[in-house]
């Protein structure tokens, strides 16, 4: 089909809803734009918008002036000691004045150090002075932006001897002093609790659900580490397992219903079966109460 | 340096190293040392930028198969990590890489067809741009003509092979069987290819001989008097009406202007 012409922005709706969206990829573009499927929206990764121009800021232009779109970085490098890359924050600035996201959301993680970027979601030891560099960190991005941001919980295969902090812990304490709110990836808080050895349940229990403002979920892959213990991969490749899935549905019985995202970025499937994850948290979502009337519920 | 600094040291060290140990401190569930964890990391680094090459790359996959250009595409990475968090710019050197790969340097074409699929990519993510509209350059006096200086589109790419590269590449673009009629004569001569995308496609073109001469001057600021003469030297006979309506029908240019004449003072 013929890729469209950019056009006037008007009218286009902005606040992402507390519906399923979908990660938009380049092979359904064309789907989307056809069949203009009921997806409460979209997110895509900002990297993957820098260029200058081409049919990737066609495409999403397009599809942005019908759907309510979350913008995802995978690149601010959060968690690293080092200043952040003033240029790289600058260009997800001129992102996120052209397409006016919903949300925009970046890692608890690190993935550049020494000018190279390693193209991964690295750990962060979660002390003291990480704490202080994670805030000062998202202090200069929500300054730089203008806006609040969300922080999502990684994935992990390693733990840090010097870790002082458990998870859930050090992100409620970066969102009281940071201001920004929290993404939380059930699949990664299944992932992490495994090859961490912690209750995901106790996990959940600790974690400031108060300000999470979006859930990712996502399929993982499944290996074992050199003592055979369990060792699970955030693959993104492949169907969301049910044990995300009932993570998930304990999640919204606590938090209510929030914007929730099918992650699904290696062995991209066809557009009809992205498409049947989203409706499955359609349903979990239209299931739960809205997260207003849960969180008055919740306070008592 | 504070301990977390040291410890972001040590760990991008042992990514970039894979016969280093992990460092020290970074653990399974037990707090004891296992390198299978690490692992991930370093599998992820390496399988993440492999699949970025074969993304930009799919002729040269093709070409040399998956197992192969795997191989190729890690002793790529392992000298070449990306400085730029934006991965569309991951690979640049990855042609004249190939230039010196001495287990691939049978294949000569090999990196001219990496150059093909590079401009392909960067002529994809350029800046969009108005075509000039062609009866623009009427107006100009016939005169003047050759005093002209025009804008190439910002997606324009110019490759230059010294062999059958874009038969090579148009062959194999596509996923469905190779269909050539004959087989290809892989020194039988030189090829130009322009890449340049206008509107929503890339236009990949062959170029006649003095061309890329020809749109090379244009590129650098020539006049069209001097880039036509640039083309004369390279190859006579050479059809300036031709090539130039071929670039405005294309959509290649995006302005003209007349260059001043230089005046002499009194």
């Amino acid at each position: 089909m013929p890729v469209p012409h950019t056009e006037s922005r008007r009218c286009r709706p902005d606040a992402v809803p507390p519906r399923a969206g979908v990660g938009l990829k380049a092979a359904h573009y064309g789907a989307v734009l056809e069949a203009r499927p009921d997806i409460g929206f979209f997110e895509v990764h900002a990297e993957n918008y820098m260029g200058a121009g081409g049919p990737p800021h066609r495409y999403l232009t397009a599809i942005r002036k019908d759907y309510p779109l979350s913008l995802h970085g995978v690149g601010l490098s959060i968690g690293s000691d080092g200043p952040l890359d003033g240029a790289h924050l600058r260009r997800v600035a001129a992102l996120v004045r052209r397409y006016e996201p919903g949300l925009f959301s970046e890692h608890l993680a690190w993935s550049s150090h020494g000018g190279t970027f390693f193209n991964d979601l690295l750990p962060v030891p979660y002390t003291a002075c990480t704490l202080q560099r994670v805030c000062e960190h998202l202090d200069q991005v929500q300054e730089s932006l203008g806006r609040q941001i969300l922080l999502e919980n990684p994935s992990t295969y390693v733990a840090f001897a010097t870790s002082t902090y458990h998870e859930p812990d050090f992100l409620a304490e970066v969102a009281r002093r940071s201001g920004c709110a929290l993404l939380l990836d059930v699949n990664n808080v299944h992932v992490a609790c495994a090859n961490q050895q912690w209750d995901p349940h106790r996990y959940l229990a600790l974690f400031p659900l108060e300000h999470v403002r979006q859930i990712h979920l996502a399929g993982f892959a499944t290996d074992v580490d050199e003592h055979r213990r369990p060792l699970l991969i955030d693959a993104h490749d492949r169907e969301i397992a049910e044990e995300v899935w009932a993570l998930y549905d304990h999640v919204l019985a606590r938090l209510g219903a929030v914007p929730t995202l099918i992650e699904w970025d290696q062995n991209v499937p066809q557009w009809a079966a992205l498409a049947a994850q989203a409706e499955r948290a359609e349903r979990a979502l239209r299931a739960a109460a809205p997260s207003q009337e849960r969180r008055r519920v919740a306070l008592g | 340096m504070s301990p977390w600094a040291d410890l972001q040291e040590r760990f991008a060290g042992a990514l970039r190293c894979p016969e280093r140990p992990p460092p020290v401190g970074c653990n399974g569930p037990d707090g004891l040392p296992d390198v299978k964890r690490f692992d991930v990391y370093r599998n992820n680094v390496l399988a993440g930028l492999i699949d970025a090459l074969a993304q930009s790359y799919p002729v040269v996959r093709r070409l040399l198969g998956a197992e192969c250009f795997e191989e190729t595409a890690r002793r790529f990475v392992a000298g070449h990590l990306p400085r730029s968090p934006v991965l569309l710019e991951y690979g640049q050197e990855f042609a004249a890489f190939l230039d010196r790969f001495e287990p691939l340097a049978a294949l000569a074409y090999l990196p001219d067809v990496a150059r093909i699929e590079r401009a392909w990519l960067e002529a994809y993510h350029a800046a969009d741009a108005p075509p000039l509209n062609p009866g623009a350059l009427a107006r100009i006096p016939a005169e003047r003509a050759a005093d002209v200086c025009l804008t190439l589109h910002p997606s324009v790419r110019l490759v230059r092979s010294r062999c059958a590269a874009l038969t090579i590449w148009r062959l194999n673009v596509t996923d469905g069987p190779v269909t050539g009629p004959e087989p290809i004569a892989l020194d039988a001569s030189a090829q130009d290819a322009l890449l340049a995308r206008p509107e929503a496609e890339v236009d990949v073109i062959a170029l006649a001989p003095g061309a890329a001469e020809f749109i090379a001057a244009l590129a650098s600021g020539r006049t069209l008097g001097d880039a036509t003469e640039c083309a004369r030297n390279a190859h006579e006979p050479f059809d300036l009406t031709e090539h130039l309506t071929a670039l405005l029908g294309g959509g290649w240019i995006t302005s003209a202007h007349l260059k001043r004449r230089r005046t002499r003072g009194p």
